[in-house]
């Protein structure tokens, strides 16, 4: 701030010097005290946030960017510590600060969105109460009236439509989207310097969180707010932040100008993130120069799964029909207190095909209907109507033997890969089920079919006499392939297989997958909400919308030539859309 | 903002340091739910302590005469009613003039078969009510879960003491353990039920029933082992209590009969002459409670060894 001229911004605040940084961060060390010993989770962390200037932090999961994040508020759980290095906050260090003297930098300076909209709102109070808290907290406001009419301009400007009325309703009646949006309002109630915001839509649908993002880049130019943006997701980061920082295993690997990063990546670790994100993958199709990002790296490059897809569209026509879904509908009743209840139709009249060899993307946001229609398909469910031909096989006048049978062509592997083994079982336990379950060989043979499937799914053979927990998520979803492989199926379905993996696992698992089609030609229905994967992997796109399917089509021809309005919002929705590969 | 120049900053890359994505870590030992409880419990003291009571106190149950060579309902001689340790007697005498020590431990039996008894019966009905009402669901909970509330609307202790009395002329070990397990197993099945609710939704029964497993042996294979972990701590509690409960029937004299050795009628019958030979009724009463505690502080252990997370808070 100089004493001369004092310029304001819109919201009439004097504005920070722009040449001095917000907040400085020098050789930042944290340290988790765990049963196992010291966990070192950031290591020597230096960077600066200037006013108004958008940062992001990206990384896989454990790589210290939350903690890096959790630590300039001091928020860190219990067992971990700073050890070392310097936070400085407007120039004052606030290392040493006390939870008292915290206070005023928490919220004030410092405003904070956390992750998970879904659990960070307490269900028992009032949405209004929560903010009207925050507000009395900050000390923003005082008084009953001042408070109360706070909150609603809180409300309002984090884009909360009739937030006066709104205000007095409970977490459970909002949606994903517009928690988070009361988060957000929250987290700039006090009108703070830099807010900061942990994967604040990765919870939300894409589409949702669009807006969510749009919103709070407006709100944060419009305030002069800084914005440290925490993400997994690099196409967003550099979509939206000016400067990014990339991190893995507590060090900062490469940091600068988002684009420069993403056009002329130095650090081999960047180069594979950037060639294993799906979202950036599908920029790069359309441009050449793009390619050249990966060169001299040792990685799985998703152009390269794309491109694989591109050639096979006239192979997909020539192949016989493998599934074939006709007028499929499902229908829910749901109470609607009394006796009365209300017909939900999940699934609406869908129909597809799917050509043996090949994959089909169903692809929708929650509640589109898609995991249900998986679930039919799979048998697991029956339909209210419809039929679901499978390899000849009509599901519907099927007996019970048939069905049984029908299972051992027809396998699924599901999106959660800690929910999906059963954690008492060994590997080799779990692989082997379903040739136990259809009496298939004896012990040794068994046992012999679990090593060659350990292999097929490049796993160590030795992993059959241990136990889940010893893997991690990417290996864990490994196993759970090689599962469903094991009877030999014709069909697999992948339920969201890949979604809750980091990018390098995912391309990794996604490479193994497009492998393993090729080997054993595997029809694929890929269940996914995310569109960037779908450019990737799918020889055809089916859209979903509320139950229905508004738009199919092989995936170029949807991908460039959108006829929806839903499919192109899905599609400018694709984090890093806006981000021009070929200059 | 402009003018400021972003610089791009590139970490020097250790050659050394191949990035290979998700490559497998294996320690040396395997480890699991069971193998990482039981590494936990060897390591905590107090695990080793509780385990020797129960394992001396199993012992005396099955040999007793390993501790003691006085038989306790013979050579008891009024003379010595309420005498103090003398020798080869260490506790001393009981009001009818028998041996404490070996009262106490030919008793152990007695407290050990009802708590084991108990145990087993609040298994056998909790867990399949439990399991099942969990796991199917609709009108089979409903139904099972009334029946369950019955039993768990009516006090255990109350019902037993109902029953005890009823019974009057078959009071032995397995009516009294019928008495208090018949009642008590309602919470177990509640506690079950939840369990198994949370664990049926999970994947990984899906992908067993997607393979073509039936629902009942998914039920054993996947979802039953899964509960199991509450079950076996309310188990081992329940065990303790059990004990207490019977001697606390006993106590009022509507528990075993006299012609069975317990501790509850050993606590029972020197209550009448507590002002002169208080430790007659001072003994029983501390194995009682020393068993009872062991078997407590077990079921404690045994929930923080399989609970992960609280593992890693100490």
């Amino acid at each position: 701030m100089t004493d001369t001229t004092v310029q304001t911004s819109a919201s009439g605040r004097p504005l920070a010097d722009p040449s001095k940084p917000l907040v400085q961060v020098k050789d930042l060390e944290v340290t988790f005290k765990t049963g196992t010993g010291d966990v070192h989770a950031v290591r020597g962390v230096s960077f600066d946030i200037y006013p108004g200037e958008t940062v992001a932090i990206v990384g896989e999961s454990g790589s210290g960017k939350s903690t890096t994040a959790t630590a300039l508020i001091k928020l860190l759980a219990g067992n971990g510590r700073i050890s070392g290095g310097k936070v400085l906050v407007e120039g004052k260090d606030i290392t040493g600060y006390s939870e008292r003297q915290m206070a005023s930098v928490r919220g004030g300076v410092i405003g904070y969105v956390p992750q998970d909209p879904m659990s960070n709102l307490n269900p028992v109070w009032s949405v209004g109460f929560q903010v009207r808290e925050a507000i009395r907290a900050n000390g923003v406001a005082s008084g009953r009236k001042d408070i109360q009419a706070k909150a609603i301009e809180v409300l309002q400007q984090a884009g909360l439509a009739d937030a006066e009325r709104r205000m007095e309703q409970y977490p459970h009646q909002f949606s994903g989207g517009m928690r988070q949006r009361v988060l957000i309002g929250i987290g700039l109630g006090a009108d703070p310097k830099l807010l900061i915001a942990d994967e604040p839509t990765s919870a939300l649908d894409v589409t949702v969180q669009k807006v969510i993002l749009d919103h709070l880049e407006s709100l944060t130019r419009e305030l002069n707010t800084a914005l440290l943006l925490i993400t997994h997701d690099l196409g967003l980061a550099a979509e939206r932040a000016s400067k990014l920082i990339v991190m893995h295993r507590g060090r900062i690997v490469e940091s600068g100008d988002s684009l420069e990063i993403l056009q002329h990546p130095q650090h081999p670790y960047t180069k594979q993130l950037i060639a294993a994100a799906p979202s950036l993958a599908s920029r790069r199709i359309h441009s050449s120069t793009g390619a050249a990002v990966t060169e001299g790296v040792d990685a799985i490059d998703m152009l390269k799964l794309a491109v694989k897809h591109e050639d096979t569209e006239a192979v997909i026509e020539a192949a016989p029909v493998m599934v074939s879904v006709k007028d499929l509908r499902k229908t829910y009743s749901i109470r609607r207190g009394g006796f009365k209840s209300e017909p939900l139709h999940a699934v609406d009249g869908i129909s597809f095909e799917i050509h043996k060899g090949t994959t089909l993307a169903l692809v929708g946001e929650s509640g589109s209907g898609k995991s249900t229609a998986a679930r039919l398909v799979l048998g697991l469910e029956p339909p209210t109507e419809g039929e679901i031909v499978v390899g000849g096989q009509n599901m519907a006048g099927a007996s019970a033997k048939q069905l049984f049978d029908l299972r051992r062509r027809m396998q699924v592997v599901f999106q959660d890969p800690y929910a999906s083994l059963d954690p008492q079982r060994s590997i080799g336990a779990i692989i082997a089920e379903p040739l136990k379950v259809h009496g298939v060989g004896d012990r040794v043979s068994r046992h012999a079919r679990v090593e060659e499937l350990l292999e097929q799914v490049a796993l160590p053979t030795e992993l059959a006499h241990r136990y889940p927990n010893e893997l991690s998520g990417g290996q864990r979803q490994r196993v759970a392939i090689a599962r469903a492989l094991a009877l030999k199926p014709e069909v697999v379905v992948l339920d969201e297989a890949v979604s809750a993996l980091d990018v390098l696992v995912q391309a990794q698992i996604l490479q193994l997958l497009a492998d393993l089609q090729e080997e054993l030609g595997l029809t694929y229905l890929f269940i996914t909400h995310d569109l960037a994967v779908v450019r990737v992997v799918a020889d055809a796109v089916a859209v979903m919308e509320q139950g229905k399917i508004v738009e199919a089509g092989p995936t170029d021809e949807i991908f460039e030539n959108a006829q929806q309005p839903y499919t192109q919002r899905l599609l400018d929705a694709i984090p890093g859309a806006g981000i021009e590969f070929g200059n | 903002m402009s003018e400021r120049t972003t610089e791009h900053y590139v970490a020097p890359v250790d050659p050394d340091e191949k990035v290979e994505v998700d490559r497998v870590k294996l320690s040396e030992r395997k480890s699991n739910l069971w193998l990482d409880a039981w590494r936990d419990l060897r390591r905590r003291p107090l695990f080793y302590i509780a385990m020797s009571i129960v394992l001396v106190v199993v012992v005396a149950a099955l040999f007793p005469s390993l501790f003691t060579d006085v038989l306790p309902n013979n050579d008891c001689f009024l003379e010595n009613s309420n005498a103090g340790p003398a020798e080869g007697h260490p506790l001393g005498f009981t009001r009818q003039g028998c041996d404490v020590y070996s009262r106490i431990v030919y008793g152990a039996s007695t407290s050990l078969s009802v708590g084991l008894l108990v145990v087993a019966i609040t298994a056998a009905i909790g867990i399949p009510m439990g399991a099942i009402a969990g796991f199917y669901g609709g009108w089979v909970d409903s139904l099972l879960s009334r029946v369950g509330d019955i039993f768990f609307s009516i006090p255990y202790f109350l019902a037993a003491v109902v029953v005890m009395s009823v019974l009057s002329a078959h009071r032995n070990v397995f009516v009294i353990s019928l008495a208090i397990g018949g009642f008590a197993w309602a919470s177990l099945a509640r506690i079950l039920r939840a369990e198994v609710l949370q664990v049926k939704n999970l994947e990984y029964v899906m992908a067993s029933e997607a393979v073509g497993r039936g629902r009942f042996s998914t039920l054993l294979r996947h979802v039953l082992p899964n509960s199991l972990t509450p079950v076996i701590v309310y188990l081992t509690i329940a065990l303790g209590a059990a004990i207490t409960a019977e001697a606390t029937l006993s106590f009022l004299g509507i528990g075993l009969p006299n012609t069975i050795m317990s501790w509850g009628n050993d606590i029972a019958q020197a209550q009448t002459s507590i002002r002169v030979a208080p430790m007659a009724l001072f003994w029983p009463s501390l194995a009682l409670t020393i068993t009872v505690l062991a078997f407590i502080v077990l079921g404690e252990l045994i929930r923080d060894a399989l609970d992960p997370k609280a593992r890693a808070r100490r």
